[in-house]
């Protein structure tokens, strides 16, 4: 009976240790500032959406603390110890305890032409084959900016890989629709197919010349199509020309 | 005495002379000393730095019928950035391993495939839309978010020893635990085209998982 008590004890014990590893997230110190609410309320719902229903409002004058942010909603807590959801649109009326107002991000055509870093990845069309790609981008200014690409070309007979840097020239930045050109260089690797014996594995260098556009759709979202021309320098004589399409969606942080 | 006055006068004169006439008429000297100001110190709000919870990682397990191949267990990870609330990006790579033919199983010893190309091994990367967000009950008292996606992207696949480019679509279910973990549900399609079995086919594998996952 009395290693069956043990048990139960333990086995309580194992699981109020569980429902606290649950409850509290996997965080290290936190940073949790408090804000006051400065409009007459602001809605707390109860999840990080807008189709959450709004279970209780904090009042003007409220001091209420951030907890945590998922996309554009912030996790709060009331004086009254209520814990919800508080979009970004009303969290920009808040100020902090000095009575300053807080810049929290907000997006739209300056945020965009003011970007950093930027995601993407798209899909195209490489000299026939298909061209799955991923890039980072980083401004340097908002004209200039460093592009890092990473592809996979997938051929009806050969398949590999391309890594390329280029440099990236955006004259327009503040355009909605903004027009970029760009010259870079790198390294491909091609693969010929299993099923069809062929030459060895050829990784070669590569140069390429672009143009293309960003269009800035919404909130953190660009859509970017462009044409590059590439040039393999082969190590046969001739050096082989490829066109690559391709278009795709990137969003900036 | 009259010599210790004069004195002090000659005196007074000589250093009134000497030094502040020239200095007053210049303009620059009429600024302030910049004040010493004992702020409060400051409690500025650093948005930055509030805990965010964009990212989604995590594992899944199930079961990948790859067309012609029958059914084998899969596992991948997976990594999501929650650009807003109605959108993601999502990652993933899995493997598997391709079983026999229904041919191969027919005629004895027949083997299609190397034991290194029955490897099946994929990654895609995909935009996901939560079309149907909401709250599951259990009980009385508890309340969960969560809701139904749906997901399309494009990758490519390791299909028989080479990679054939794949799209992929399908939807899933999100179970929030708590704000930070989530149990998962997947339902995808894998598409592609491969000529192994002679002439070129269009290869549509389905799978069905379920997972983990963090937010952090």
């Amino acid at each position: 009976m009395t290693g069956r008590k043990g048990m139960t004890a333990i086995s309580i014990r194992t699981a109020l240790v569980v429902a606290a590893l649950l409850t509290s997230a996997p965080g290290f110190a936190k940073y949790q500032p408090e804000v006051v609410v400065s409009d007459p309320y602001v809605d707390l719902h109860t999840g990080p959406g807008r189709g959450y229903p709004i279970f209780y409002v904090a009042a003007q004058g409220d001091r209420i603390t951030i907890l945590k942010q998922q996309t554009d909603w912030y996790k709060v807590r009331t004086p009254r110890g209520k814990e919800g959801w508080v979009n970004v649109d009303q969290m920009t009326s808040t100020l902090d305890l000095d009575g300053q107002p807080i810049e929290f991000p907000t997006y739209g055509v300056n945020a965009f032409s003011q970007r950093r870093w930027t995601f993407g990845f798209g899909a195209g069309d490489f000299d026939g084959a298909r061209i799955l790609s991923a890039d980072l981008s980083f401004a340097f200014t908002p004209n200039i900016s460093a592009d890092f690409v990473a592809s996979q070309v997938l051929g009806d007979y050969s398949d590999g890989y391309m890594g390329t840097v280029s440099i990236v020239m955006t004259p327009w930045p503040e355009w909605r629709i903004s027009p970029f050109f760009e010259i870079g260089t790198g390294m491909i690797q091609i693969n010929p197919q299993t099923t069809i014996v062929q030459s060895r594995d050829e990784t070669d260098e590569i140069a390429h010349a672009g143009v293309g556009a960003d269009v800035y759709l919404s909130k953190r979202f660009i859509f970017r199509a462009q044409y590059k021309r590439h040039t393999v320098f082969t190590s046969r004589n001739s050096n082989e020309e490829i066109d690559e399409w391709s278009a795709g969606f990137s969003f900036f942080l | 005495m009259v010599s210790r006055i004069q004195l002090l006068l000659v005196g007074t004169l000589a250093a009134l002379l000497q030094a502040p006439p020239a200095r007053a008429a210049d303009p620059k000297d009429l600024e302030l000393e910049p004040l010493v100001v004992r702020e409060p110190e400051r409690r500025d709000v650093k948005v930055d730095e509030i805990d965010s919870e964009d990212f989604e990682i995590g594992a899944y397990g199930g079961v990948l019928d790859v067309d012609n191949f029958g059914s084998n267990a899969v596992y991948g990870v997976r990594a999501a950035y929650h650009i807003t609330e109605d959108f993601f990006i999502e990652g993933v790579y899995g493997r598997s391993e391709l079983g026999e033919t229904s041919f191969e199983q027919l005629s004895g010893n027949v083997q299609l495939l190397s034991d290194d190309d029955r490897q099946f091994s994929y990654y895609n990367l995909g935009f996901a839309y939560n079309i149907l967000p909401g709250e599951s009950f259990i009980g009385r008292k508890y309340a969960f978010r969560g809701g139904l996606y749906i997901l399309a992207g494009a990758g490519s696949s390791d299909f028989a020893g080479d990679q054939r480019f794949t799209i992929t679509g399908g939807f899933g279910y999100r179970f929030a635990a708590t704000d930070w973990l989530a149990l998962r549900v997947d339902v995808r399609d894998y598409v592609f085209d491969s000529d192994l079995l002679g002439k070129t086919q269009t290869y549509n594998n389905l799978e069905l998982t379920g997972g983990l996952t963090i937010f952090f």
